[in-house]
């Protein structure tokens, strides 16, 4: 097996998500209103790390949580049951602007099924996407609001986030 | 952790990582019941026939409120309003079902593998809502979840079950269900319905009632099945319940944290008093909410069983 190719490293990748959280707050005025969101499984540790950086900017907590799709995925008789995680959104998403994070944008399909659970539990003044890695391929017509970096990928191609929270170093590397 | 089954047949055949797969997810499901909005549309489209040729409230109720949160569709079938009381086999019946192109038969069933024989014969899957004296695996996984919620564990913990072993379905799956996820098994009872065969099963048995409730974290009672006893087991209700019934005396005798369980439905004043039945160590209502959560669990695990199976990215 060929070595993976490494598109960010940790301070690429700490780059990358300190932009994004200054294009959240510069799209974002009322800093009050917002909260973060990240879907199971990447986009969770990826998540509570804008919405620290988030506080950061604003001096105030903005609450976070997670959000398992497991439940609204449209592939659930094609393929063996996932493994479904914890959903904590302790706070109301009513009215608020919840920016869902996830670590890699591929299908689409993740974000739709992603937005169909939110809904569950309350609706949202807007939602906006914020995520890691942009790698092509959409099967549906989403696009994200923030993206860390694009990465032209061929179809097979596997891309990896690798995170401090899951024990690695932080990198986001692509196996062929 | 995957699971790959397409059906539910028994709890036997189950290995303690497909047990676990189901509690884990189960965790996930039970929150689902907590919130605003209930339901999650992961059977969508999907059509699940209850076939209850056995009388029965609880499961039922438990079953089809699952698949509703599921948003699965729902026919329900009972035994007295069924062309099986007119003669039809449970085959023919089976197979009329499936031409109306269902996806999950749920069976309860006077006869022992009546669920296994369904599997055989049909393209749904099958889910086992109790057969005869054999298995009753939601019930396992609903009461093996509830003890995992309150004590963190199973392995290592005493359970006791107390009661009609010898025709009791939900025991045998209890017992399965305990001892591959590591718990330590004594089954008491009269010796008619706990017969020392049992020990097979890797349980201990004794029948006395204050030696097997003395260490016990659980105490899992059991309702006497007059349905199942084609002759008298013990001379009366009321020489059963001074010699097995829980009672307030015998209780505080255990350890001050052993919790009671029950499957329902409960002879109040026979197998256990009244007052310990609603008593705060008692488990029986978060047994019937977490009977919801499992099922729902079980429904989508199986419902991924029957894809091709790979995993998605």
């Amino acid at each position: 097996m060929p070595e993976p190719t490494v598109i960010l490293d940790a301070v690429a990748m700490q780059r990358a998500l300190t932009r994004i959280a200054h294009e959240v707050v510069e799209r974002n005025e009322a800093g009050s209103e917002v909260v973060v969101v990240g879907v199971q499984r990447g986009g969770v540790p990826l998540g509570q790390r804008l919405g620290t950086l988030l506080a950061g900017i604003w001096g105030h907590a903005v609450p976070t949580g997670s959000l398992d799709v497991s439940m609204h995925r449209d592939d659930l008789d094609q393929r063996v049951a996932p493994n479904v995680q914890p959903t904590v959104i302790p706070f109301d998403v009513t009215g608020k602007t919840v920016v869902l994070v996830d670590d890699v944008l591929f299908s689409g399909r993740t974000i739709r099924a992603a937005m169909d659970a939110l809904n569950d539990f309350g609706r949202p003044r807007r939602i906006q996407l914020a995520v890691l890695i942009d790698r092509g391929h959409r099967e549906l017509p989403i696009k994200a609001d923030f993206v860390g970096k694009n990465v032209p990928t061929a179809y097979t191609e596997r891309v990896r986030v690798r995170l401090a929270e899951k024990g690695e170093t932080d990198a986001v590397v692509i196996e062929k | 952790m995957s699971w790959s089954r397409k059906h539910l047949l028994d709890i036997e055949s189950l290995t303690a990582e497909d047990i676990t797969t189901v509690l884990d997810t189960a965790r996930a499901f039970k929150a689902v019941g907590e919130r605003a909005i209930k339901k999650v549309p992961a059977l969508r489209g999907k059509t699940v026939v209850n076939l209850f040729v056995e009388p029965s409230t609880r499961t039922r109720t438990s079953f089809e409120l699952s698949e509703q949160r599921l948003s699965a569709d729902i026919i329900n079938f009972t035994a007295e309003a069924s062309s099986l009381k007119k003669g039809e086999t449970l085959k023919d019946t089976a197979r009329n079902l499936e031409a109306l192109n269902i996806d999950f038969i749920v069976i309860r069933h006077s006869a022992s593998g009546a669920p296994h024989f369904l599997a055989r014969v049909l393209n749904a899957s099958v889910i086992n809502a109790g057969d005869g004296a054999h298995e009753h695996p939601t019930q396992a996984l609903l009461d093996t979840f509830t003890i995992r919620e309150k004590k963190g564990r199973i392995a290592g913990l005493n359970v006791t079950i107390l009661g009609d072993i010898l025709y009791s379905r939900v025991a045998r799956s209890d017992i399965w269900a305990l001892t591959k996820l590591g718990a330590k098994v004594t089954l008491c009872g009269p010796s008619t319905l706990v017969p020392r065969v049992f020990e097979q099963m890797g349980c201990r048995v004794t029948h006395d009632v204050d030696e097997a409730i003395r260490d016990a974290d659980i105490i899992n009672l059991l309702r006497i099945q007059h349905e199942r006893q084609r002759k008298s087991m013990f001379p009366s209700l009321g020489e059963y319940t001074s010699f097995f019934g829980l009672t307030a005396a015998r209780l505080a005798r255990t350890k001050p944290d052993a919790l009671i369980m029950h499957p329902g439905p409960i002879n109040r004043g026979v197998e256990i008093d009244s007052e310990i039945a609603d008593c705060p160590r008692s488990l029986v209502l978060q047994q019937v909410t977490n009977g919801l959560a499992v099922r729902m669990a079980v429904l989508f695990l199986v419902n991924g069983g029957k894809g091709p199976q790979e995993v998605a990215p």
